[in-house]
């Protein structure tokens, strides 16, 4: 466990976050492993978990009849995914599968929520990191909605 | 240049420029009359200038009148520039043929008659030094330009009657020549005399002047030149305020008056055809029929069309706002970041030969007004 | 390392030199994608070589068709050949595709200012391409692999549309197997077989390891890339003046005189298509300037 706390006291991500914070997110943490190609969640499951990714891969993708799964971003070592947990109805919209074997710090979305309705601060200071991930992804998803690159292959 | 002959030359005696010229071996352009406008054309004679004609000029008009008297030189611009001739509206350049798979590439460029321009004035004067700065000058500079440039002779014409779109004055370009002629002439009326205080502003104009019969010029003649100068000054019939302009129009891009003047702007290009100093062009290529011969050409353009601008993809410049902003922009402020000198010498040709009568002089205004 | 790194240029030119078009033939065409080639080309008029710095451009013409500006993306320590990469966009890139081996094509160049590699000695070199920008900037690459003692830490960030779309797959395999050049790629969309990243090339920067207080940046791609990827390289601390962009204008004449290409105060084929961040920051914000 000490071992966890490390990790998580040492992210970017949760700079500045008080030390019973971390502790108690701890509380909530556990090691994951994913093998190469399989699924971290799917389309439509309950979202109870975030993922802090120690090693490896993972590809945001949606199945498009017809197309086969479309990869709408990967996330890669020191990255942070999953955000729907923290949104009602706490459904994942998206697959998530490793590239590659991935190690993960894996947090307990649900048991967080609960920690951040019974104290607030701790809600302000997790909502705040979230809500800079959410910016940068959708600002990213509108740069790649722009399709900066012109000329279009085959899609 | 003081040591330079100044000299009165009779009218009567006028006829003798064009023969010492002629004698000189110069193809002589002048001032001449053509579809009821003051036209820049070759000319061999007195004859061939529009003698006893004037002209009334505004934002968007142009008539020639009659004028009370036979003056040489009694109206001001017409929609052509001496450009024309130095840098042709048309020009090719190079000769390519084919031969199999490879091709030989040839200069199309000749050794140029010398030319003599008759009728240069003082705002067209500053036309050409910004022509040989931004084309006869750096790393690169147009050859063909250049060899038409250096055998040039020039006779200016100081502005004794400014014309009704005229801002020299306020660009500091005129009414009279300073600098950068071989000869200027001051056309003078005095009690049933007609004359022409000449100056020389070079050797080889001396020379010239020597060639014409003339009589030294006398501190009366000449004071009585520099009050009629001094009196056209103040007769212009526009004004362009050009205190730290550039960085004014630079705070002013976007102004959303620009809009409003593109409303009325038709993007017809004409201000860009008329400007003695727009000297944008295109570079085409075309080929024989047959596929054997090509040429490369160099044509005048204009900012004002939407491909001048064009990249894969679409213009940069799409819109009518950005193309006239880019217009008057580039004469006022790049202008000055580019070269060192202001793009615009207060001519007023734009203002006249704008067939909606956009007035460059009252939209720098409005923008000075709206910096304030 | 002085903090003002400024673009240098080759020697100049006369002008009858600039303007009169010099032939070449046409030793290889490689195809690079499904719109884009390259052309590795031969002087015919028993010219040693064709000198450029990386960054330049050349004006390419085919015979009756016309002349367009192309990168030249080859090797800047050998010039025996002269590579130029493009994409079919219009008809003289058309029919410059359809050119085979053997064919002749007229160049006039090097024509612009260039990505400053001298300058650049002495600190880590962020590389950023998005598209068909990788072409200019891979003489930039070749330099200073061929310089690469004198270089901090290299990062090649390299962004396409997809996975179809990326160039010069064998320099980028070569270079990614280096372990003194670290490249990433990634594309803003694909399919299941691609085992790479996606996402914009923006999201690389933040994770490239470099040192931002000791860098020089060098930015190719479409403007509207070019944009973000310097607000994300500000982000990361990398200062304005040791930035460097590559633009885009039309360009008809390559040496300041047909005005086309101006871009407010500058023209892009004499001043650019190189700048430093800072001296063109308020120019490149401008709409339709």
């Amino acid at each position: 466990m000490e071992n966890l706390e490390r990790i998580l006291k040492e992210h970017p991500f949760l700079a500045g976050l008080d030390d019973k914070y971390i502790k108690l997110l701890v509380g909530c943490a556990s090691n994951v492993a994913f093998k190469a190609g399989e699924y971290i969640f799917r389309e439509g499951e309950n979202a109870n978990q975030f993922y802090f990714i120690r090693h490896g891969k993972v590809q945001v993708e949606t199945y498009v009849p017809q197309q086969g799964p479309v990869i709408i971003r990967t996330r890669s070592e020191g990255e942070i995914f999953g955000w729907s947990w923290l949104v009602p109805p706490y459904k994942w919209h998206f697959d998530a599968r490793a590239v590659e074997v991935t190690r993960a710090l894996a947090l307990d979305g649900k048991c967080l929520r609960d920690k951040c309705e019974e104290d607030h601060n701790l809600g302000y200071e997790i909502m705040k990191r979230f809500a800079l991930i959410i910016a940068e992804r959708l600002e990213q998803t509108r740069m790649q909605l722009l399709d900066v690159y012109g000329n279009h292959s085959k899609k | 240049m003081k040591n330079l002959m100044i000299a009165i030359v009779e009218r009567k005696d006028f006829q003798s420029l064009f023969d010492a010229l002629k004698k000189k071996g110069y193809q002589i352009s002048g001032p001449t009359l053509r579809d009821n406008a003051v036209i820049y054309d070759n000319i061999s004679s007195v004859e061939d200038l529009p003698v006893g004609w004037t002209d009334k000029q505004d934002a968007g008009r142009y008539r020639l009148e009659k004028s009370d008297r036979a003056s040489l030189f009694g109206y001001v611009l017409g929609p052509q520039s001496w450009k024309k001739f130095l840098y042709p509206a048309e020009h090719t350049f190079l000769n390519i043929s084919r031969n199999g798979k490879r091709f030989e590439v040839g200069s199309a460029e000749e050794e140029q008659q010398p030319q003599a321009f008759i009728g240069v004035r003082p705002c067209e004067l500053q036309a050409l030094a910004i022509y040989d700065r931004v084309l006869g000058e750096g790393e690169f500079a147009a050859t063909s330009y250049q060899l038409r440039r250096k055998k040039l002779f020039i006779t200016a014409v100081n502005c004794i009657q400014p014309g009704g779109t005229c801002f020299c004055a306020s660009m500091k370009t005129g009414p009279k020549a300073t600098g950068g002629f071989d000869l200027a002439l001051t056309e003078m009326f005095d009690s049933g005399r007609h004359y022409f205080l000449t100056e020389a502003g070079t050797k080889l104009g001396e020379e010239v002047l020597k060639q014409i019969p003339n009589r030294e010029a006398g501190e009366k003649d000449i004071l009585a030149a520099e009050e009629a100068l001094r009196k056209a000054s103040e007769k212009m019939g526009r004004r362009l305020d050009i205190k730290d302009i550039k960085e004014m129009m630079y705070r002013r891009f976007d102004d959303p008056h620009w809009e409003e003047i593109s409303q009325r702007c038709m993007t017809c290009g004409n201000c860009t055809m008329v400007c003695p100093t727009c000297f944008c062009v295109n570079v085409e290529d075309t080929t024989s029929l047959d596929g054997r011969e090509a040429q490369r050409l160099r044509k005048w353009d204009s900012c004002f069309t939407v491909d001048f601008s064009y990249i894969h993809g679409g213009s940069i410049r799409a819109t009518t706002t950005s193309r006239y902003r880019q217009w008057m922009m580039h004469k006022l402020s790049y202008w000055q970041d580019q070269f060192g000198m202001l793009g615009c010498v207060g001519c007023g040709r734009c203002i006249t030969w704008c067939p909606v009568g956009i007035d460059i002089t009252e939209e720098a205004a409005y923008f000075r007004k709206e910096d304030k | 390392m002085a903090t003002t790194v400024k673009n240098k240029k080759t020697a100049p030119l006369g002008t009858a030199d600039a303007m009169h078009i010099r032939p070449f033939s046409i030793r290889r065409v490689v195809k690079e994608s499904f719109d884009t080639f390259s052309l590795e080309l031969d002087p015919l008029s028993g010219e040693k070589g064709h000198k450029f710095a990386p960054g330049q451009f050349n004006m390419l013409y085919v015979y009756g068709v016309g002349e367009v500006p192309i990168s030249i993306s080859g090797d800047p320590t050998r010039h025996k050949t002269l590579t130029h990469t493009t994409r079919e966009v219009g008809t003289v890139t058309r029919a410059m595709r359809n050119l085979k081996v053997g064919d002749t094509l007229g160049v006039r160049g090097p024509f612009g200012s260039s990505w400053p590699v001298e300058d650049a000695v002495g600190n880590d070199v962020v590389i950023v391409a998005g598209g068909i920008g990788l072409a200019p900037l891979r003489p930039v690459i070749y330099y200073i692999l061929a310089h690469r003692e004198k270089y901090g830490k290299v990062v090649l960030l390299y962004g396409t549309r997809t996975p179809e779309d990326i160039l010069f797959r064998k320099d980028l395999e070569k270079w990614r197997s280096r372990f003194d050049l670290e490249t990433l790629l990634t594309v803003d969309r694909a399919t299941g077989a691609w085992k790479g990243n996606v996402g914009v090339v923006t999201t690389l920067i933040g994770r490239a390891p470099f040192d931002p207080l000791n860098c020089v940046a060098m930015v190719c791609g479409p403007e509207i890339m070019m944009r973000f990827t310097v607000l994300e390289l500000q982000k990361r601390g990398v200062e304005e003046d040791k930035t460097f962009i590559s633009m885009e204008r039309n360009m008809k004449c390559g040496i300041g005189l047909c005005g086309h290409c101006q871009l407010g105060p500058t023209f892009v084929c004499k001043e650019g298509p190189v700048y430093c961040y800072r001296d063109l920051k308020d120019v490149f914000i401008k709409r339709e300037m």
